[in-house]
C-alpha cells in the first residue's frame, strides 16, 4: 500500500460508444482532471488485442490502478479482471504477478444505451460520460487491490452437530467427500427421531408403499467410516473462532470436555416434537388411544416386530385397533395461543403412511383421514393414490372436538375407551360425529434451534397484531445449541417460529454466521428424504466454506471476494454501532470494548462501515473515500445552467443489474442522474449524504433490496438498517431548511426493470418541483 | 334437499365407516373408483346440470364415503345425468363418474329405493319394457309409451304438439305405423327371456339381491 500508485485510463470504442461520445474529449479528461498518467483509446477494449494493451502497460509500464471506460461493471468481467487470484483460475498462485486494481466508468448501459440517440441529447450524454470517467479515476485512485487475509485459518476438520438423519447425513457426505469429521450427539445413540420409526415415506418410484427403515445401516455407516469421530452424550460448550480456525469445546455427560480445531460446523439440532397436552380438546392425555404420530410408530414397530404380523393394538386395552382416525393440522396452521402457525409440510404423508401400516396389515380395517388440505407435494400425490387405493378413506373436514368414553369389552372383560370424533363435513357441510379405537394427531415439528438472541420483549408501542402474533408463537428450548462466544450471541439467529435464519430466496443454505450452516427440520419442517437432500447441501456448504477460509474468499453473496474490513483503532470511539449492527456477528470486543473483527466471519457487506459515525472502517477497495470521492468528483454545473444532479447510490445486488437490464432493453431515463453501485444500502455512510449535499446534489435516491419480515437483502439486513439511518436524516435537513424529499430511500428488486427507470424519472420531475439545492455552489 | 331422507335405515350404518363404500365397490358398476375421489369438485363444476340436482357427484361420492346409504341411493340426482362426458374427461383423478352415476342409478333400482316417479327413470324402465319384450326396440309403441306415460289428457296433448314432428318422420320413412299394430322383433323370443332371466339370476347371486 506504500507502493506508487500509477493510474492508466482505457476508453473504448466499441458497442457503439466510439459513435454516440466524443472519446477522444473523454481520454483528455481522464489525464486533465483524472489526472492519470497513461490514458488511451481503443476500437474494442475487451478484444485480446485490447486487453494485451493493458497487459502489457501493466507488466512493462508499472500501471498499478486501472481505470476501464467501457460497459458496465457487471460485464465482461473476466475480461477485464487483472487480479493476481483470479477467481477463474483455481489455483492461480498468490506469489504470481500482483494484481491491479479496476475501475469502471459505466459509459455503455450507464449512458448511451440509456440515453435517447438523438442530436438534442448528445450534449446530455457527453455530459453523464464525462462525469463516470471522472468518478472511475477517482475512486481508483483511492482503491487498493485486496489480497487475502494473512492471519486466515486453514483447518478443513468439519463438525456436526446432531446425531438424527440430518447430521449423520452431512457427516457422511462430508467424509465421503475426503474431510475429517466430528459429530456429537447429545443423546447416547445415533439416529435420532428417525430410529423410532417403524417405516418411511417411500423415496422412489413407485411411490406407492412404505418403505423399510434404513436408518441402522446408516448409523452403521458412521460408525465404520475411518475418518469420522463420534461423542455420544456430549455437547457443545463454547464455540469460538471463525471458519477455518473454530476452536470447540465438546463435553460429555460426565463433564469431561475436550477442545477440538474445526474449519466449519454443521448444526443438524433437528426438531422437537409438538407437545400435544397442549390440545386437550382432541383427549391427548385423556385417553391412551389418542396418539401423536410419533407414537403411532412406536407402536407399529411393536406391534409388527420381529415377528410381524400382529397388528396394531389399542393402548387402553390391548384389543386389536378395528377403526382409526387421522386427524390432520393437530394444533398447526393456527392462530390459537400454543399452536403452531405453520403447516409442517410432512404429516399429511406421514399419516398416508400409518394408515397404510393398519390397511396392509388388514384391509378390513377402517382408516379415515380427516382433512382440510392435504398436502402431498411432488411424487407424493402417487402415494396419496396408493393409500386410496388400499382403501383409506379421506374426509374433507375440521376436527372440533375428540370424547372419550370408557367401554366394557366382552372379551377381556377389562375397560377401553371409545373415541367420538366430533367434526364438520365441509364438503356435505355438516356436523358429523364417527367412532374410533385409535385416533392419530397429526401434530407439528418445532425447531430445536436453541437460544432466540434476538428475541424482543414486545414493548408497549408495538402494533396489536405484532403482540397477538408473539403470544401465538411457540416457545422455544432456551438451552444453547452451539453456546458461541460471539458477541451477538450464543445460537444462530432465527428467523421466524424459531427456525434459523437464511436467504431463503437467493442462497438458502447460508445462515447468518458464516462457516455454520444448519440442515433440517432446523431450517424448516421436513421429511427424511428432504432432510438428507438438505443435509447434502449443508455438507457441501461446509466444505466450500473451509476451502474458501483457507484462501481467504469471503462466502455468499460476495463469494470470492478478498477484501476484509480493516479499522483504524486510534479513531474508534467504542460506539459499538458496528458490533451491533453486523448482520452476520463477525465482531467481536475486545476486554477494552474496542472491535475484534473476524474477518473469516465477515461478509463483506460493509453495514460496519456504513455505521461508523467516525468513519474508521474501510476496505481496501471499498471505502469512506472510494465513494466519496466519486460523489466529489462529479462536475457541478451552477445553478442557472438547469442542470440539476441527482445521485443514486444503487445496491450492487438488485438495483444495480435492474438498472442494467434497463439499459439493455434501451429504456431511457433521465441524464441528470449518477450512479454509484454500493455493496449493500447498509454500507452507505451518512457522510456520503453529506458530501454530496454540499458538493450541490439537488437530490439523492437511494435504492436497496427489499426489507423487513420478508427481506430480500442480500445481507439480511442491510437495507433495513439504511432505511432507519435515512429516515433520522429527516432533522437534519430541516435544520439545513433543506426538503425532506432530497434524500429519498427505495426497495427495488432485480426485477424491477421498467420501474426503476420510471422511480427515477419522476423523482427527477419532483426535484424539478422543489427547485435547485441551495447550497450549489458554495 | 331430498324428501327421501326422512325414510328410516332399517340398519343404521356407523357414518365414515368403509360399510357402504364397500357395498357400491362391490355392487355398483365402476362403484370401485369411488375411494378414489379426491374431492376437488372438479366434477361438480363442469357438470351442465349439477348445479340444479340436490347431490352432484362430488357430492354424492363423499355421501357414500359418509355411509348415507338411504340419502344416496333415494336420491334423484344420479337420475338426472345426461351422459355428457364433461365431469369424466375433466376428472383429475380420471373418475369415470358418468358410469358410476348410472351404476348408482340401476344399482338403486335394482333395490327398489329408486324415486317411483323419476321421468328418466320411467323413460328407462318404458325402454327396457320394449326392447325386453320382442329384441327390438318398437319405436311407435315406445313414443306413443311416453306419451301417454302421464294420463290420457297430457297424452293427447304431448301427441299434438309433437304432430309436425311425427308426420315429418314418417314422411321420411322414420316412423313405421304399422309396427304399433304387429310386433315384429327378432325369432326366438323365448330364448332372449331365458338368457335375460339367466343373467338376472347371475347379477342377483353375485349382489346377493333376491
Ligand atoms: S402437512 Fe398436512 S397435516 Fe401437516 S400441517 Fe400441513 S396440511 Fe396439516
Ligand atoms: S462487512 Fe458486514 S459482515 Fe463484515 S464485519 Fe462489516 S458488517 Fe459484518
Ligand atoms: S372431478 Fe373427480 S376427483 Fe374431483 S371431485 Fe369429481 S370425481 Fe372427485
Ligand atoms: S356426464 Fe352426467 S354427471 Fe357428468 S357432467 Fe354430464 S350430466 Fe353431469
Amino acid at each position: 500500500m506504500t507502493n506508487e500508485v500509477k493510474v492508466a485510463a482505457y476508453m473504448c470504442k466499441g458497442c457503439g460508444l466510439g459513435e454516440r461520445l466524443d472519446t477522444k474529449l473523454l481520454v483528455d479528461i481522464a489525464q486533465s482532471e483524472g489526472g492519470v498518467s497513461i490514458c488511451k483509446s481503443h476500437d474494442y477494449l475487451c478484444s485480446s488485442d485490447g486487453i494485451a494493451t493493458i497487459r502489457d502497460d501493466i507488466d512493462n509500464q508499472g500501471v498499478t490502478h486501472v481505470v476501464i471506460g467501457a460497459c458496465s461493471r457487471r460485464s465482461k468481467t473476466e475480461a477485464f479482471n487483472f487480479s493476481a487470484t483470479d477467481a477463474g483460475r483455481v489455483g492461480a498462485a498468490d506469489e504470481a504477478t500482483k494484481g491491479v486494481a479496476v475501475a469502471r466508468a459505466n459509459l455503455r448501459e450507464g449512458v448511451i444505451w440509456s440515453q435517447p440517440d438523438s442530436d438534442d441529447a448528445r450534449e446530455l450524454t457527453q455530459d453523464m460520460a464525462n462525469d463516470y470517467v471522472r468518478m472511475a479515476c477517482a475512486e481508483a485512485k483511492f482503491m487498493q487491490q485486496p489480497v487475502a487475509d494473512p492471519e486466515r485459518g486453514a483447518n478443513k476438520r468439519i463438525l456436526v452437530v446432531g446425531g438424527g438423519i440430518s447430521g449423520i447425513t452431512a457427516a457422511l457426505e462430508s467424509a465421503k467427500a475426503g474431510y475429517e469429521v466430528l459429530l456429537v450427539e447429545k443423546t447416547a445413540h445415533l439416529g435420532g427421531w428417525t430410529k423410532t420409526f417403524h417405516r418411511r415415506l417411500p423415496a422412489k418410484e413407485p411411490y406407492a408403499h412404505p418403505h423399510d427403515n434404513d436408518i441402522d445401516e446408516l448409523v452403521n455407516q458412521i460408525e465404520v467410516a475411518a475418518n469420522i469421530t463420534v461423542f455420544l452424550n456430549a455437547t457443545l460448550t463454547k464455540t469460538s473462532g471463525a471458519p477455518g480456525q473454530f476452536s470447540v469445546d465438546i463435553t460429555t455427560e460426565s463433564g469431561a470436555t475436550v477442545t477440538e480445531n474445526v474449519g466449519a460446523l454443521v448444526q443438524a439440532s433437528g426438531f422437537t416434537r409438538y407437545d400435544a397436552s397442549q390440545l386437550p380438546e382432541f383427549g391427548y392425555g385423556k385417553s391412551p388411544d389418542v396418539v401423536d404420530q410419533i407414537e403411532l410408530e412406536a407402536l407399529a414397530k411393536s406391534a409388527n416386530g420381529p415377528n410381524g404380523e400382529g397388528g396394531i393394538a389399542r393402548p387402553s386395552d390391548g384389543k386389536m385397533v378395528e377403526s382409526v382416525v387421522f386427524v390432520q393440522c393437530a394444533g398447526q396452521r393456527s392462530d390459537k395461543p400454543g399452536h403452531l402457525p405453520y403447516c409442517s409440510g410432512y404429516c399429511c404423508n406421514v399419516s398416508i403412511k400409518q394408515a397404510m401400516y393398519f390397511k396392509d396389515q388388514n384391509p378390513d380395517i377402517d382408516t379415515n383421514v380427516i382433512y382440510t388440505d392435504l398436502r402431498t407435494p411432488g411424487n407424493s400425490e402417487d402415494f396419496y393414490r396408493s393409500a386410496q387405493l388400499k382403501g383409506v378413506v379421506f374426509t374433507n373436514g375440521t376436527v372440533n372436538k375428540i370424547e372419550v368414553n370408557k367401554i366394557e369389552v366382552n372379551k377381556v372383560g377389562t375397560e377401553g375407551d371409545q373415541l367420538s370424533v366430533n367434526f364438520h363435513d365441509h364438503i356435505l357441510d355438516q356436523d358429523a360425529i364417527t367412532h374410533a379405537d385409535l385416533v392419530v394427531l397429526a401434530t407439528g415439528q418445532v425447531p430445536n434451534s436453541g437460544v432466540d438472541i434476538e428475541s424482543k420483549i414486545p414493548d408497549a408501542n408495538d402494533r396489536a397484531d405484532n403482540t397477538a402474533g408473539q403470544s401465538a408463537q411457540v416457545k422455544v428450548s432456551v438451552e444453547s445449541i452451539l453456546n458461541l462466544d460471539y458477541r451477538q450471541g450464543r445460537d444462530l439467529p432465527h428467523l421466524k417460529h424459531g427456525f434459523s435464519d437464511s436467504h431463503f430466496i437467493c442462497f438458502p443454505y447460508e445462515t447468518r454466521r458464516t462457516g455454520i450452516y444448519t440442515c433440517g427440520p432446523v431450517r424448516r419442517p421436513m421429511d427424511i428424504v428432504q432432510s438428507i437432500e438438505d443435509a447434502t447441501g449443508a455438507a457441501m456448504k461446509a466444505i466450500q466454506a473451509v476451502e474458501g477460509a483457507a484462501m481467504g474468499r469471503a462466502a455468499h453473496p460476495r463469494s470470492g471476494d478478498l477484501s476484509y474490513p480493516s479499522f483504524r483503532k486510534e479513531g474508534c470511539t467504542q460506539c459499538k454501532r458496528c458490533t451491533v449492527e453486523c448482520p452476520f456477528g463477525a465482531i467481536d470486543e475486545d476486554e477494552n470494548h474496542y472491535p475484534v473483527f473476524n474477518e473469516s466471519r465477515c461478509r463483506r457487506c460493509g453495514t460496519c462501515m456504513g455505521a461508523c459515525p467516525v468513519r474508521v472502517i474501510s476496505f481496501e477497495n471499498y471505502s469512506v473515500d472510494t465513494v466519496g470521492q466519486q460523489i466529489k468528483a462529479v462536475d457541478m454545473p451552477d445553478e442557472f445552467d438547469e442542470k440539476p444532479r441527482i445521485l443514486i447510490l444503487a445496491c450492487e445486488n438488485d438495483a444495480y443489474p435492474a438498472l442494467d437490464m434497463a439499459a439493455h432493453n434501451r429504456i431511457e431515463y433521465n441524464a441528470f442522474v449518477r450512479i454509484i453501485p454500493v455493496r449493500c444500502l447498509g454500507s452507505v455512510n451518512l457522510i456520503w449524504v453529506t458530501d454530496a449535499i454540499n458538493a450541490g446534489f439537488d437530490g439523492i435516491m437511494m435504492m436497496g433490496c427489499k426489507k423487513g419480515e420478508d427481506y430480500q437483502c442480500h445481507f439480511v439486513s442491510g437495507s433495513e438498517l439504511a432505511h432507519e439511518r435515512m429516515s433520522k436524516i429527516n432533522d437534519t435537513l430541516s435544520q439545513l431548511q433543506l426538503e425532506p424529499e432530497r434524500v429519498q430511500t427505495y426497495e427495488v428488486e432485480i426485477t424491477d426493470i421498467e420501474r426503476v427507470p420510471k422511480l427515477i424519472n419522476d423523482y427527477a420531475a419532483k426535484i424539478d418541483e422543489i427547485g435547485m439545492n441551495p447550497f450549489k455552489g458554495f | 334437499m331430498n324428501q327421501t331422507t326422512s325414510v328410516s335405515d332399517p340398519s343404521p350404518v356407523e357414518k365414515y365407516r368403509n360399510n357402504f363404500l364397500k357395498e357400491v365397490e362391490a355392487n355398483v358398476e365402476e362403484g370401485d373408483w369411488v375411494k378414489m375421489c379426491m374431492q376437488c369438485g372438479v366434477c361438480s363444476g363442469s357438470c351442465p346440470l349439477g348445479s340444479a340436482w340436490a347431490h352432484p357427484p362430488q357430492e354424492l361420492f363423499m355421501m357414500i364415503r359418509a355411509g348415507q346409504r338411504e340419502e344416496v341411493l333415494r336420491s334423484e340426482s344420479m337420475w338426472m345425468c345426461t351422459s355428457c362426458y364433461s365431469c369424466v374427461v375433466r376428472c383429475p383423478r380420471e373418475l369415470p363418474i358418468m358410469h358410476i352415476m348410472h351404476g348408482l342409478a340401476n344399482y338403486a333400482n335394482r333395490l327398489g329405493l329408486a324415486p317411483k316417479m323419476n321421468p328418466t327413470k320411467r323413460f328407462a324402465k318404458l325402454f327396457w319394457d320394449n326392447i325386453a319384450a320382442t329384441g327390438r326396440v318398437n319405436e311407435s309403441r315406445l313414443s306413443i309409451k311416453l306419451y301417454f306415460m302421464n294420463g290420457l289428457v297430457s297424452g293427447i296433448k304431448t301427441a299434438f304438439a309433437m304432430r309436425k314432428v311425427g308426420l315429418g318422420m314418417l314422411k321420411t320413412h322414420r316412423l313405421n305405423l304399422i309396427g304399433f299394430f304387429r310386433a315384429g322383433g327378432i325369432k326366438e323370443k323365448n330364448q332372449l327371456q331365458q338368457m335375460l332371466n339367466k343373467a338376472y339370476e347371475i347379477e342377483d347371486k353375485r349382489k346377493g339381491l333376491s
